[in-house]
């Protein structure tokens, strides 16, 4: 051959042809590809908007199930101010971008509603820090406005078997029935603690062992979200007087002790961050 | 790792499926297994073999990857400098390796979100760049490509047996469908949760390759 194959000019040539010639062809492939991939990625945010409300559906039918069950969708920001009440928008919105806006007042988290056996649910979605990437979820509220009915969350990359057990279902039914405020009205969360280190109540779960990371994250996230729907229900709940009433008058006894039972989860809450 | 290349020699009118080319496929599945005897690809052989369902897609990836890598690399083999041939072949496998990514994403999403970080792994199967560079290198097209397909097949057939087994005891299932019935359950038959642990695939792999050499004298001599 007249060239010679190891010279330095040839191999920089190739080099340059060689990355070329794969750049297009996997260009052009991702072109191909990347409208169905989308399409995929939207159907499982529908299938996971209604799994927390715990209906289960195949991925492929996700799609005539959610048309039907979810009325309406509204976004809040983190004051639980009501942003949008544009469906398409609020299905849009990308949580990664909002939570890096800088003013955090304009941020919008989405707030779904499903009517389901005649009851209305709100289905907050959510995104937090994880221990290597992002996590996610959707947790649906019932109409009162403070307790959790399912939850569903998802990760990017946390590590199986330990921080990416968040994902399975034992984690996620941990959730059902906890409350996000207590019967005085005041935003309290639910706390990813760790098993054991305060007694099971309406307000903690038990975290991952070995994800300690992952769970702190949850946990944040949690805070976070339903930090801000539960701001959001206080503004609408006024109407319903008669539903708070008696619960107000009931919790008076118990009201030192959930204080307590507060500060405990507070603290365990620091030792696990430790 | 044998690293030495092998070579078919030039026979112009050599039929398609000649003794010595359909050898290049059924070695691998046995005597130079890629697996149980070569102990390439080893580890995702115990990250992905909890079911039988991913495991054949990781199968079908990898054989993807493997015959189509061969093929590239065994037409551009006199083009190729020698001084950057490993990058040449890692960029063609990498390339490759997309592709299966991207359409696994676009056509099976629930498969491609199972395997996740293993696709890309594939890159990294000693398999592949192990065949790229002690077969494709030095063959012709053909060839190569019947390389590819025996040790692809050689590679695959050691997964389903691993997942088979695992899949079984470990969540009575095979292919996601129970097939231990629920009155054994009822009988106090317990899964075993230690075959859904990756040490339960070395040792897996380990009895098949003690079942090889029992069987196959060629392979205790080797030992020798």
């Amino acid at each position: 051959m007249a060239i010679n194959k190891e010279s330095n000019g040839y191999i920089i040539l190739f080099s340059t042809v060689l990355v070329l010639v794969t750049a297009v062809v996997l260009v052009t492939i991702f072109g191909a590809t990347n409208p169905a991939f989308k399409v995929n990625q939207e159907l499982e945010k529908k299938q996971n908007i209604l799994q927390a409300v715990k209906i289960d559906v195949d991925r492929t039918a996700a799609a005539a199930e959610f048309e039907k069950s979810v009325q309406k969708a509204f976004a809040i920001n983190p004051e639980g101010k009501v942003m949008t009440n544009d469906f398409d928008e609020v299905f849009k919105i990308d949580l990664a971008k909002e939570l890096r806006k800088k003013d955090v007042s304009t941020q919008m988290f989405p707030v779904y509603e499903i009517v389901k056996d005649g009851k209305t649910y709100f289905v907050v979605g959510m995104r937090g820090k994880g221990l290597w990437d992002a996590i996610w979820g959707y947790v649906s509220i019932e109409g009162d406005y403070n307790t959790i009915f399912g939850a569903v969350f998802d990760h990017k990359s946390e590590t199986p078997g330990l921080g990416a057990e968040i994902k399975e279902k034992w984690f996620q039914a941990q959730f059902d029935g906890k409350k996000i405020s207590d019967p005085q009205g005041q935003f309290v969360s639910v706390s990813v603690i760790k098993k054991g280190t305060a007694p099971v109540s309406d307000y903690n779960v038990d975290g991952v062992s070995g994800g300690t990371l992952t769970s702190n994250g949850l946990h944040d996230m949690l805070h976070m979200f339903l930090g801000a729907f539960a701001k959001y229900g206080e503004t609408v709940k006024v109407p319903e007087p008669v539903k708070i009433e008696p619960v107000v008058a009931d919790s008076l006894a118990t009201d030192s002790l959930q204080v307590s039972a507060q500060q405990d989860s507070l603290i365990t809450n620091e030792n696990t961050n430790r | 790792m044998s690293t030495a290349t092998e070579t078919v020699k030039k026979e112009p009118s050599e039929a398609l499926f000649s003794k010595k080319r359909l050898k290049l496929i059924t070695d691998p599945l046995n005597d130079s297994n890629p697996v149980t005897v070569q102990v390439l690809g080893i580890c995702s052989a115990l990250a992905i073999t909890v079911q039988l369902k991913p495991s054949v897609i990781m199968f079908v990836g990898v054989f993807f990857v493997v015959v189509m890598g061969n093929l590239v690399v065994s037409l551009l083999r006199n083009v190729i400098p020698n001084r950057v041939r490993i990058i040449a072949q890692l960029v063609i496998v990498a390339g490759l390796v997309s592709i299966v990514d991207m359409t696994l994403k676009a056509v099976q999403y629930d498969i491609s979100k199972q395997l996740s970080v293993f696709v890309g792994l594939i890159i990294t199967n000693c398999i592949v760049m192990g065949r790229l560079e002690a077969f494709a290198m030095g063959n012709k097209p053909w060839p190569s490509i019947l390389d590819g397909v025996g040790n692809a097949v050689g590679y695959g057939v050691i997964l389903v047996i691993v997942a088979f087994f695992r899949e079984l005891f470990g969540s009575g299932k095979l292919y996601g469908f129970q097939v231990i019935p629920q009155s054994f359950y009822e009988m106090g038959y317990v899964n075993n949760g230690f075959m859904m642990m990756p040490p339960m695939a070395l040792v897996i792999v380990g009895i098949i390759i003690w079942v090889q050499r029992a069987r196959n004298q060629k392979l205790i001599e080797a030992q020798e």
